[in-house]
């Protein structure tokens, strides 16, 4: 380790060097560490009122913990089923946005990375790109134009009469998975497409030569290599679905919540931010586990993901 | 042991847009044969190869194997089987499961593909190796599991890619023996492509040398190397002298040639090129540094040339004398290592005698850049 450390200041100098281990230590220390520690912090702790902060109630609790799963205190029903409910389909709804862009990507991307053409798979990026130079919420707003009743899609249903009655994409939630996927596209495709792009072609050509069929193709050859690039894409589509809010709040349906909007509700609407943090803890722990553990089902390396 | 399938390329083109990548390709490879495409990288083999193996539809012209029409199959209905340049083995998968993906390919039980892989690792003197992943083997093994992966799927044909060139010299040597000894023991046809004339002579039944997408000449390697049809073909295999002139007498099968720097010079009519050249026509001759020896005659002849030494360097089997004739032409000799010191000092004249068979009269032609 010390011979490491003496290698990387004499390789960048020592003004270099520790301006260097000091923006990483800060954006490490006091924007990811500090802030999570404090939330966590706050989470253990009671709802007080600022003059009582500090004072001999202010005591370590697992109060909001309890909160979530037994519901408020006197509740008879045992189970804060209602939080619980919007919790376990929050995960559902997460997973399967992640499966459907995996579905819908891993053809583009195997496309973008095993064509040669270099000029026009350029122009594919970048029209894949530039979608997203728009703001998050406009897009979420576009959609929920798009889905609406007098919206595109169902005036051209009815335009063939393919249909008589608008359907409500809204309700149905249509509109938000819709919205969920295409809000992630980009980052289940390019991890995939790095991945792809770097496999030798004449490993495919390899494969047919021996009398392979393409789905042998895909489940012998090009899926196992794509298999760091399919992990990276599927965790971070899954823990931004998870924990997305803009496409929720306005492409949700009435009848349907999302946890992120619980979390807003305690911090914003009930001011309650001990309770809002425990809510937090429990979506970013439960997301963790359950990425670690499809990551350990699918013997995918925490390197792996950073290829 | 199959009885060997042959291939034929029938008035076959390649074209990519205006390019014409291969012109008018007729070739017969007889069953069982090691046939080799030697040529300079960009001449058009690979593509050949491409077209065989079905990754790639001739734009004119028909592929037989076994006498059958391949067009309309794709690479995986015919009975061929590649190895490629860079060998693209799976590396994710075990070198057994790498050797018998063709069977697991057709659905064959993973008792019955360990059984074979054995066999076959045995053949290739990996015995015990099966379990291993390609990046844990050396450049050779990766090498023998590549073939025997391609024999695993009993080819008819089998091709290869310039499989070698990747290995450093010494494997390369050891690996043209050991692909020789596989291909007799299995008896199948191999179409072998490379760029190492070297390969292609030792190797080979026969070998096509190609040019930017013309097959010069096919013969067995011997008449490739002493007897060759073109300009092209002599430059390109082996190393020569070349001395441009014009043809001033034909006297049975042997010519005279009045070179452009060294005089009349007596040399033999390439056989492929006998009847075609006459009095006056431009003319190319070829001396091979080995064909050349110090005379003891002082005086120059139609079978004799004055030079002088420029440098001369040991290369171990030989002694190579560079020298300078009339009007400043370059000409290279290589006497044969027996013991004595054969060096030259700079500026000593030689007369340089060789005997007019080795000597070989073509067309004029484009000569193989260097």
């Amino acid at each position: 380790m010390n011979g490491f450390m003496k290698e990387y200041f004499r390789r960048n100098g020592m003004l270099l060097g520790w301006t260097l281990l000091f923006l990483v230590g800060f954006w490490v220390i006091m924007l990811i560490i500090l802030p999570q520690i404090s939330m966590l912090d706050f989470s253990f702790r009671n709802h007080l009122p600022p003059p009582e902060m500090g004072g001999p109630k202010d005591t370590y609790t697992l109060v909001n913990y309890k909160f979530l799963i037994f519901g408020a205190q006197g509740n008879e029903d045992g189970y804060n089923k209602v939080d619980l409910l919007v919790f376990l389909r929050t995960l559902i709804a997460a997973a399967f946005v992640t499966i459907l862009d995996l579905l819908i990507c891993y053809p583009i991307a195997y496309y973008l990375g095993q064509s040669k053409g270099g000029g026009y798979i350029r122009i594919l990026v970048l029209l894949l790109i530039i979608p997203y130079w728009i703001n998050e919420i406009l897009r979420a707003f576009a959609f929920r134009i798009i889905f609406g009743d007098s919206g595109v899609i169902n005036e051209f249903l009815m335009l063939f009469s393919i249909i008589d009655s608008p359907i409500d994409f809204i309700r149905a939630n249509i509109a938000l998975y819709a919205g969920l996927s295409y809000a992630y596209i980009l980052l289940m495709i390019f991890p995939m497409y790095n991945v792809i792009e770097s496999l030798d072609r004449n490993q495919i050509e390899a494969a047919r030569d021996m009398g392979a069929s393409w789905y042998m193709i895909h489940k012998r050859v090009v899926i196992p290599f794509a298999k760091p690039g399919i992990s990276s894409g599927c965790t971070m589509v899954f823990m931004l679905s998870a924990g997305a809010l803009a496409a929720p709040q306005i492409l949700g349906g009435p009848s349907s919540l999302w946890f992120t909007q619980l979390i807003y509700q305690w911090f914003n609407q009930g001011g309650n931010w001990p309770q809002g943090s425990a809510y937090a803890v429990v979506l970013l722990l439960t997301c963790i586990v359950i990425v670690l553990s499809v990551m350990r089902i699918f013997k995918v390396n925490m390197g792996d993901i950073g290829k | 042991m199959s009885s060997g399938v042959g291939v034929d390329l029938q008035d076959m083109w390649i074209k990519f847009g205006d390019f014409v990548a291969v012109r008018e390709a007729n070739v017969n490879i007889k069953g069982g044969e090691f046939f080799s495409f030697l040529g300079p990288s960009g001449c058009g083999k690979t593509t050949i190869l491409r077209a065989v193996s079905g990754f790639l539809e001739p734009s004119d012209g028909k592929v037989l194997i076994g006498g059958n029409d391949m067009a309309g199959k794709g690479p995986n209905e015919r009975p061929t089987a590649l190895i490629f340049q860079n060998l693209a083995l799976f590396p994710l998968m075990k070198v057994w499961e790498n050797i018998t993906f063709s069977m697991e390919v057709r659905g064959a039980s993973a008792d019955e593909r360990r059984k074979r892989a054995d066999e076959l690792l045995d053949m290739i003197a990996l015995s015990g190796q099966g379990d291993k992943l390609p990046s844990e083997l050396s450049g050779g093994q990766k090498q023998r599991v590549a073939i025997a992966r391609a024999l695993c799927a009993q080819p008819d044909v089998l091709l290869l890619d310039e499989p070698l060139s990747a290995l450093d010299l010494k494997l390369r040597q050891h690996m043209r023996t050991e692909l020789r000894e596989i291909q007799k023991r299995v008896g199948i046809t191999f179409i072998y492509i490379t760029h190492d004339q070297g390969e292609a002579l030792t190797m080979s039944d026969s070998v096509a040398v190609m040019k930017a997408g013309i097959i010069d000449q096919i013969s067995d390697g011997k008449s490739i190397y002493d007897d060759p049809a073109t300009a092209f073909v002599a430059s390109f295999v082996g190393e020569n002298n070349v001395f441009r002139g014009k043809i001033s007498k034909i006297i049975d099968g042997q010519a005279i040639i009045d070179t452009n720097r060294t005089g009349l010079l007596r040399g033999r009519v390439s056989s492929m090129a006998q009847g075609k050249l006459s009095v006056g026509d431009d003319a190319m001759m070829f001396i091979r540094p080995e064909a050349l020896d110090i005379s003891e005659e002082k005086s120059a002849s139609d079978t004799r040339i004055i030079a002088n030494v420029r440098h001369s360097e040991f290369e171990g089997q030989s002694y190579n004398v560079f020298m300078e004739g009339s009007a400043g032409k370059e000409m290279k000799m290589a006497l044969t290592n027996r013991g004595e010191t054969r060096l030259y000092d700079a500026d000593v004249e030689l007369t340089l005698g060789y005997d007019a068979n080795q000597a070989v009269i073509v067309p004029a032609g484009e000569l193989a850049s260097e």
